[in-house]
């Protein structure tokens, strides 16, 4: 699904074994454990309550939407969902944390195994998971240039975290970058993350070591944290492998640490060494009941799942018959995609529906950045241009305007159509009387088109269509032509 | 004498008495007593006084004040209350005010009862003599204001003890409401864990901990509790089970009901005193038709090394948040966030606190995790094992409250483990989450009142409330009036 780029790995005896741990914040209306708003940019510390605050005495109570949509990942990503699972303390001391314990998951994660099938090029690759679990955010720490005292902002502290581990089964930074665009698409068709990376509402750290190819041992990794765009990831990655290799080729170890990404100098610098590696205590939390889940309740949320953007791009390629390109473009976008679909719900020719989602109803909506309903074309008015053209009542070049004053408003397709002027003319008998009249005009290029010359047929074609004004249809046109003056 | 608990409420739903009047008195007997006790941290005047000429202006109108209108109670400090501070006896909370009233208080409140103070404690419940109270010391025995009123919720017991008609709200992790109730000869339920809400109870172990009251007799706890327990949505940890009348269900006597001796609860080291004296306990409910047998909870040995593990496990992460980072105290050396962290909680946390976080992050370390804190738990289940079993065979289980009496400040404070011994025959009720009730059953020869342990099965505290009534009804020991009396 994306271009090929390069492997740093290229031309030297190593490859590199990558893993990543993305947490996504889940839209609940409420936190994890508390009933405070979930929402981003609010004034700093008005999102808040004792629980999340960590009041003395406060108590959590787990937000069983929360739950949900996190079983509904574990099934979209086909993972086992645990029966039975609880919640356990990561004890560490940050001002973020105000209870200078995290609520985790550690030894018995929601969901565990599963995978996730990427494209990369023209190959189709199936990454693995390793688990999934539920745990609650931090606050944010503010650092103001030039003071000496710190802030601490606990809106976001207590909102619902998602962490999603893959196996080490990444080879090449651009095969991170699928992953990581499959999975937002997956978290965004089950409507369960805004993933936005600006705000923070998908977050990456990755795993990397290298190895000499062909090998099958796992070798001293180093992470990397802060990494807040896609690209970020690929590039820190691509930097981490050849700084390895750089020092394995020279003769140097690699040692386990854990790497800040500057993405301005593109570079990384250690954040802190094995040496000072946490002893996070986890123990079951006290405060919460282990949850258990019936058959009945995970196989109802296994069958509300919507259609996943893997199955999706396979059917509009093979049921639909839409090229690779367009069926990638549509399913990035789980709104364009439905767009999509309801028009060829309404006239079946997908092809043709899928160029002017793509590119016409595509373009307006990222000039706009809206969603494809939002542009102000419906599916029907879309569908009614679509048709207005396989019906030669317009031209496709004058439909990219009529298309244009489509937008914002209710009118009929064939109503704007004709308030242009841009009603195409496939009335034959006035067709006729057109050709003849150009054909008296023009003898020469006439003589020439009988005896063979195609571009004179052209050149006809033209002038009839100057002086309809552009309304003529230029296939009935050059048709009559032709009969006209007895070529083939 | 002032009136009872339920004669208070009957008297001010009755009109003969105005909750103003019922709240004055309270706030009067507390003033009386506490110079010589040192059991409350503060006092509710003004608020107090509000809330009782609120109370009475609804009963004017004809509304219902709910079943414990006009009654004064107390929380321990350990118990959020928006009013005034929640220090839990440290002075990393000294100032500390709570954004919010703790469920009980609010339960409490919502039947009509009127908070008034709060009560003296050790350091966070770490202590089994209210010798560790960083924010007002030492509370003292009614019996003999020499000796500890016992722990941790001793500023509770001692004014049970010396007034009357009040609610006293304690929290009990290992013995905290009984052991003191025991001390000071008062009767402490530490209902069944899940039964009362924790939220608002400042945390010391999650899973051991809760919340409890400290009364004159069975009844008074009956009462308490009918208005205390039940579901709450805010604590995951409480029971959705029905809340019975705990008062109307003690009516029901003790006759038939039958009742363990486990022969590990009258091990060497109890005093012989309160050995004799409970067994003259046990005879009187022989006497009231309780068919008595022995039973045996085998792992009881193990239960103290349990719950020290246990506990402090918890607590160490319980604490964590005391940092001087968000509220309370904080040192005013620190010039980093480490130092802010380090500095704060080395200058604000007593030393038996500080002993216990230790202990607790040790045994949860990496390495030491499965030797202590894992095996812990697997004891823990075995313990309970053991009450299961026990309770097929029986509907109550008696054993001393403490293996000691109350004994004279600065006995025991220098030796951790001498202190902790005292908890040895109350910590099995919460490691196995039943209800455990004290209540006295004699003095000895030099005065000191002596505690009777009944351990229910869990949600069946009503049951051990039953036998204890009817032990009440049939003696006089928890009328007796102490020296320090208002
Ligand atoms: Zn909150």
């Amino acid at each position: 699904m994306a271009k090929a780029k390069l492997d740093p790995t290229e031309g030297t005896p190593f490859e590199a074994v990558i893993g990543l741990e993305v947490h996504a914040q889940l839209k609940t209306r409420t936190k994890m454990f508390c009933g405070c708003e979930n929402r981003y940019g609010a004034e700093p510390n008005t999102l808040t309550c004792p629980v999340c605050l960590g009041h003395p005495g406060s108590l959590p109570a787990i937000n069983r939407r929360a739950v949900e949509y996190a079983v509904r990942v574990g099934l979209a990503c086909g993972c086992e969902i645990a029966r039975f699972t609880k919640f356990d303390r990561k004890n560490y001391y940050y001002p973020d944390l105000p209870k200078n314990y995290q609520i985790s998951q550690y030894d018995m994660p929601l969901c565990g195994g599963g995978a996730i099938d990427v494209y990369v090029g023209e190959a189709k690759r199936r990454i693995g998971l390793t688990r999934i679990h539920l745990e609650e955010d931090a606050g944010k720490n503010i650092h103001a240039e030039g003071r000496p005292e710190s802030w601490v902002d606990l809106n976001r502290a207590g909102v619902p975290l998602l962490e999603i581990v893959s196996k080490p089964d990444l080879g090449t930074p651009e095969e991170a970058g699928a992953y990581l665009r499959m999975l937002r698409q997956i978290l965004l068709y089950l409507d369960v993350s805004d993933c936005n990376m600006e705000e923070g509402s998908l977050r990456c750290d990755v795993n990397v070591s290298i190895r000499p190819r062909g090998t099958s041992a796992l070798e001293t990794r180093t992470e990397i944290k802060n990494l807040n765009s896609f690209t970020f990831v690929e590039n820190a990655l691509a930097h981490e492998i050849r700084r390895q290799i750089k020092v394995r080729s020279s003769g140097g170890t690699v040692e386990q640490q854990t790497l800040l990404y500057d993405p301005a100098r593109d570079e990384t610098r250690v954040m802190r060494g094995k040496e000072e590696a946490h002893d996070y205590r986890y123990f079951p939390e006290p405060d919460l009941a282990p949850l258990s889940f019936t058959e009945e309740w995970v196989e109802g949320l296994r069958r509300s799942l919507p259609e996943l953007p893997a199955a999706r791009y396979e059917r509009l390629q093979n049921a639909l018959g839409l090229s690779a390109y367009h069926a990638d473009v549509l399913v990035r976008d789980r709104g364009m995609a439905d767009f999509f679909e309801e028009c060829v719900a309404l006239y079946p020719k997908p092809q043709a529906v899928a160029n002017w989602v793509v590119n016409a109803v595509r373009e307006e909506a990222n000039i706009r950045q809206v969603s494809a309903r939002e542009t102000g074309v419906s599916p029907s008015r879309l569908v009614d241009l679509v048709r207005a053209i396989d019906e030669g009542k317009v031209s496709n070049q004058k439909a990219r305007d009529v298309f244009k004053a489509l937008l914002g408003n209710e009118r009929p397709v064939a109503d704007v159509i004709r308030a242009l002027g841009l009603e195409q003319i496939s009335d034959d008998a006035f067709l006729r009387d057109a050709v003849s009249a150009v054909i008296q005009e023009h003898p020469g290029p006439a003589e020439d088109v009988r005896k063979g010359k195609k571009n004179s047929v052209n050149f006809l074609v033209g002038q009839v269509m100057r002086r309809t004004k552009g309304q003529a249809n230029p296939g009935m046109v050059a048709k009559l032509i032709g009969e006209v003056l007895g070529a083939s | 004498m002032s009136p009872g608990v339920l004669e208070t409420a009957a008297a001010v739903r009755g009109r003969k008495v105005k909750a103003a009047e019922s709240v004055a008195e309270a706030i009067g007997q507390i003033r009386r007593v506490d110079p010589q006790l040192h059991a409350v941290s503060q006092v509710r005047e003004d608020e107090a006084r509000r809330a009782a000429d609120d109370l009475d202006r609804r009963i004017a109108r004809g509304e219902d004040p709910g079943p414990l209108a006009g009654v004064a109670f107390t929380a321990k400090d350990n118990i959020c209350t928006r009013w005034g501070t929640t220090t839990a006896g440290s002075k990393i909370l000294e100032s500390y005010r709570a954004p919010y009233d703790a469920t009980v208080v609010e339960r409490l409140a919502r039947a009509g009862a009127i908070c008034v103070a709060k009560t003296n404690m050790d350091e966070f419940g770490m202590g089994s003599s209210t010798e560790n109270s960083a924010t007002v010391g030492p509370t003292r025995n009614p019996w003999r204001t020499t000796h500890v009123p016992g722990g941790s919720s001793g500023g509770a017991a001692a004014l049970a003890a010396a007034t009357r008609g009040m609610i006293h709200l304690g929290s009990d992790t290992g013995g905290s409401i009984r052991q003191p109730a025991a001390c000071c000869g008062v009767t402490g339920i530490k209902p069944s864990y899940g039964r009362v809400s924790r939220y608002g109870l400042l945390a010391f172990a999650s899973s051991l901990d809760q919340i409890g009251v400290l009364e004159a007799d069975a009844r008074e706890c009956a009462a308490a509790l009918s208005a205390m327990a039940g579901k709450d949505p805010m604590d995951s940890t409480s029971a959705d089970v029905p809340v019975p009348d705990y008062v109307a269900g003690l009516e029901k006597g003790a006759r038939g009901l039958r009742l363990g001796v486990p022969k590990e609860y009258f091990p060497e080291g109890v005093d012989p005193e309160v050995e004799a004296r409970v067994r003259e306990g046990i005879d009187v409910l022989r006497r009231l038709g309780v068919d008595v047998r022995e039973v045996s909870l085998p792992h009881t040995r193990h239960a103290n090394p349990t719950y020290v593990l246990i506990s402090a496990a918890e607590a160490s992460s319980n604490l964590a948040r005391y940092d001087g980072v968000h509220y309370g105290y904080r040192s005013s050396e620190a010039g980093s966030v480490l130092e802010v962290y380090a500095r704060s909680r080395a200058e604000a946390f007593g030393p038996e606190v500080k002993r216990r976080i230790m202990v607790g992050t040790f045994v949860l370390s990496a390495g030491y995790y499965d030797a202590f804190y894992n095996k812990a738990c697997k004891v823990r289940k075995l313990i309970r094992r053991d009450f299961e079993a026990a309770f097929r065979e029986v509907d109550a289980v008696v054993s001393p409250t403490s293996p000691v009496t109350a004994f004279p400040i600065g006995d025991k404070i220098d030796d951790p483990l001498k202190l902790y011994a005292v908890d040895v025959l109350t910590v099995p009720a919460n490691l196995a989450t039943v209800p455990g009730v004290s209540f006295p059953c004699g003095f000895t020869r030099a005065g000191l009142p002596v505690g009777m342990q009944l351990y229910g099965r869990p949600f069946e505290d009503g049951t051990i409330l039953r036998l204890a009534h009817a032990f009440q009804e049939a003696t006089d020991h928890h009328r007796k009036a102490p020296p320090v009396r208002a």
